[in-house]
């Protein structure tokens, strides 16, 4: 691609119109089977009794979701979790992934192969220099009933390789900082440390790796507080992401850490933005040119973020403008029409790759963030 | 406007996060401050063992010296500060204009530190009780009655995570550089203006450049350098001292619920004490842990708080570049209003009565900023709730409570000034642990001896005391080596 003339305005403009007519007709298609008595779930198909129009008839294009209240996720709690199962899907083995969650009964999405599908698609956009086929992965994040322990898994064996993971339980992280008790948060988050250090020693000759910003920077720490470097891990593609996975973090990273840029290192690091209820969003490629600006694009057609306006979510702001960012799933498995996600961030313009918005600058929503407790792992 | 530069071990470092700190009054931009990532400051601090051992090829008796000239600099030199220049004039201004500290006490606070600077030589003589600094430096000596004795270093830097809105702590870290230790300073998010002018007269008066870092930053610095460092300081509230309460490498200091007592043998003379209590009340526009936020008596306190709110009652809010302003702006969004919410609450409660309310309201609402005019509150005892309560501007109870009862009733108290001749409960306050600095006789809250240590010596926190036993062979060299 490199070698190719930069795309002009129309050509762009013409990709947007395909990437459009798509998504309007990818939502069609979902709407229709999660309201069908055929194929929908018994929660989409009893809240249909309650809408004041029939999605059936009346949802033809993505901009006529507006016409369905907001998600609240709280409805994710509990059970049964058949009524999240498309009957068009029954039968199929159920997957049950959960939110962080302190106390109570957390938030959960079944999925069948939505990770599987989400995952294989972001396979695709790693570059193979840096993400051998066939490599050994290090999953150094949440374990338990997440969907990324899961995930990460299924990407490394997506591309052939075998997957090494870490016991994690953020829950208990959340209950180490709601104590206070910060020299037992140190202390488990050294035990984590140590678990990944400990199959760095075992030959399993890994070369790539999961990671959360907070345990990655631990993780090189530890290295350099043996006299080792993070390059000496052998590890040369990592993928990590949440809000804490800044530009500044990124380039203090890829200076310090790392040794340089990947063309110079040989190590590259992508973020990436998602959660259980969204697919995974990819990065435009990071660079030191751009003041390492991070710029998520959904998966469209299988999910969509918008940024909005706080006080009137059904209007998308101006590119450039600051906004909280809205989530749209589109799946066979999972219907989530609008979900105010508690992150904010600056609305960008579709480019050649994805040919839809993206969104920088992602933090937490700052109306919220005083509440939220972010990378807890 | 200044760009401001995070400092890592004397090297400038523009992060791609930046903070626009502003007028709080006009919203300009003063300054643009590079904000540090936790983990340049955790990687940095691998480093620390450095700045002491640069330090330590300067003798302490040279580094105090050139704190003398620091203090010059500070005090009237035009300084490098980030990409410009900074004059006494203009740090003063830009000081008042992010913290809302009135132009006139910043002079004073800068006044404050260049006479710690300037008279560190007696300050460490009398922290350390005497004690030749070489053997400070050298971690064993002898002292002048043939004794060994060692002090080891528990730390190679002094980190500090600073306030915004109190100007004065910065003179509890100033003895860290003679002492030779590096200096790791976490400014408050408006307040980066005393670290970064000190760094520049330290530097201006010969002290390495490398043995300073600077990070300002959000709570996710500050939680860093103390997460990174063997001897921290942090100011917070009360929650902040809890957390760290027990933590060796920790010293939190939190508010200071400072308290003026007046024993049964004078109080009945009580207005031969009213203009201590107001200054103690109302210096630094209340915004001091030295100011008092109490005072008890057995008697006389409905009279005595009447006298003081008929003295502090009137004093309105001015502009801060006002020389008769007395109040400091509350800068952060909501908080002035928060406090008062608070007060409105306690005031509530049986037996607390606003000796300030017939002077007008107290919440001052202003554009972009708010005042709060001074309170004084009578409590009729010491249950009422509002008794022993602080707040960031000149406010004060005044509680009615008998003399053999206060010591039990008063609780953590940073500075008392304990108003009496009656020895036994001069006695009583001297053995009370609950106080930290202890006033005994008319003297403000407010002021205070330098050459007395604070809130824990700092020569304490820094150094153990432990057995070290030599050969006579060593102890006659050492003799030769430091023989004077």
């Amino acid at each position: 691609m490199n070698c190719a003339e930069p795309m002009t305005q129309t050509d762009l403009n013409v990709l947007e119109t395909k990437a459009r007519e798509t998504l309007d007709a990818h939502t069609h298609e979902i709407v229709q089977w999660h309201f069908h008595e055929s194929t929908g779930c018994p929660f989409w198909l009893e809240k249909k009794s309650e809408l004041k129009f029939d999605p059936l008839t009346e949802i033809r294009v993505f901009d006529d979701l507006k016409k369905f209240p907001l998600f609240e996720d709280e409805c994710l709690r509990g059970g049964p979790m058949t009524r999240w199962v498309p009957q068009g899907l029954a039968g199929k083995p159920v997957y049950v992934f959960e939110t962080g969650g302190t106390t109570g009964i957390p938030k959960s999405r079944m999925v069948i192969d939505d990770f599987r599908t989400d995952y294989e698609m972001f396979s695709d956009t790693l570059p193979e220099q840096y993400f051998p086929l066939g490599a050994n992965w290090l999953m150094l994040g949440p374990s338990g009933p997440r969907r990324l322990r899961l995930a990460v898994e299924h990407l490394c064996q997506y591309r052939g390789g075998t997957c090494f993971c870490v016991d994690l339980d953020p829950r208990w992280v959340v209950k180490l900082i709601k104590k206070g008790w910060m020299d037992h948060l140190e202390a488990y988050k050294q035990h984590c440390i140590d678990q990944a250090l400990t199959v760095f020693s075992a030959g399993h000759d890994i070369k790539c790796m999961f990671a959360t910003p907070k345990l990655l920077e631990s993780l090189c720490n530890a290295l350099e507080e043996q006299g080792k470097t993070f390059p000496e891990t052998g590890i040369t593609g990592i993928f990590s992401g949440g809000t804490e996975f800044t530009p500044q973090w990124t380039r203090f990273c890829i200076e310090e850490f790392f040794g340089g840029p990947p063309e110079e290192s040989g190590i590259y690091m992508t973020p990436t933005y998602g959660n259980t209820l969204m697919g995974l969003a990819c990065s435009k490629p990071v660079t030191a040119d751009e003041n390492y600006k991070i710029t998520y694009y959904a998966p469209q057609p299988r999910a969509v973020v918008e940024l909005v306006d706080p006080d009137d979510p059904q209007t998308v702001v101006g590119y450039g403008e600051t906004g909280r960012a809205k989530l749209t799933t589109l799946t066979r498995e999972f219907f989530v029409p609008g979900f105010l996600e508690r992150d904010e961030g600056e609305r960008e313009k579709p480019f050649e790759k994805f040919p839809w918005d993206g969104i920088s600058g992602v933090r937490p929503f700052s109306r919220l963030a005083a509440q939220t407790t972010v990378g807890v792992y | 406007m200044l760009n401001i530069p995070a400092v890592r071990w004397g090297k400038p470092y523009e992060s791609l996060e930046v903070d626009e700190v502003l007028h709080f009054a006009t919203g300009e931009p003063i300054a643009k401050v590079s904000q540090a990532n936790g983990g340049i400051i955790a990687r940095d601090m691998r480093q620390a063992g450095k700045a002491r051992d640069i330090l330590r090829q300067i003798p302490c008796r040279e580094i105090i010296e050139r704190l003398k000239q620091a203090a010059d600099h500070y005090e009237k030199g035009t300084l490098t500060i980030g990409d410009g220049h900074q004059t006494p004039d203009e740090f003063a201004h830009q000081q008042s204009a992010t913290t809302g500290l009135p132009e006139h006490m910043c002079k004073a606070n800068m006044a404050k530190n260049s006479f710690v600077l300037k008279n560190m030589e007696q300050i460490l003589d009398c922290l350390t009780r005497g004690l030749n600094l070489e053997i400070l430096t050298r971690g064993w000596g002898m002292e002048s009655r043939g004794v060994v004795l060692s002090y080891q270093s528990q730390a190679s830097a002094l980190s500090a995570v600073l306030p915004s809105n109190s100007p004065g702590v910065h003179t509890l870290w100033l003895p860290v550089i003679p002492l030779q230790f590096g200096l790791v300073l976490k400014p408050g998010p408006q307040e980066p203006w005393t670290p970064y002018r000190m760094m520049a007269a330290f530097v201006e008066a010969g002290i390495p450049p490398e043995v300073f870092s600077l990070y300002p930053g959000g709570p996710e610095a500050g939680a860093a350098v103390l997460a990174a460092s063997q001897r921290a300081m942090i100011f917070g509230g009360t929650p902040t001292v809890e957390q760290y309460r027990g933590n060796p490498r920790v010293q939190a200091h939190g508010p200071g619920f400072s308290k003026i007592l007046l024993g049964d043998d004078v109080v009945d003379q009580w207005e031969q004490y009213l203009d201590l209590m107001v200054e103690s009340i109302y210096i630094n526009s209340g915004r001091g842990c030295i100011n008092c936020s109490g005072i008890w008596a057995s008697r006389h306190t409905r009279e005595i708080a009447q006298a003081i709110a008929e003295r502090l009652g009137p004093i309105e809010a001015k502009p801060p570049t006002d020389p008769e302003a007395g109040l400091a702006a509350f800068t952060v969004s909501g908080m002035a209003q928060a406090i008062w919410g608070m007060i409105e609450a306690d005031l509530n409660q049986s037996g607390a009565t606003d000796m300030t309310s017939s002077y007008g309201p107290r919440l001052v609402e202003q554009e972009r900023c708010a005042y709060l005019r001074p309170m004084v509150i009578h409590c009729s005892s010491p249950e009422v709730e509002t008794a022993k309560k602080e707040y960031m501007f000149p406010f004060s109870t005044v509680v009615e409570c008998p003399q053999d009862q206060m010591l039990g009733e008063i609780g953590p108290t940073l500075v008392c000034s304990g108003i009496t001749d009656n020895e036994q409960f001069i006695e009583d306050l001297t053995n009370a642990t609950h106080i930290d600095r202890l006033n005994i006789g008319p003297i403000p809250t407010s002021k205070l001896n330098w050459l007395q240590p604070h809130e824990g010596n700092i020569i304490d926190f820094l150094f153990r005391s432990r057995a070290y036993q030599v050969t006579e062979d060593r102890m006659d060299s050492l003799k030769e080596a430091t023989r004077v």
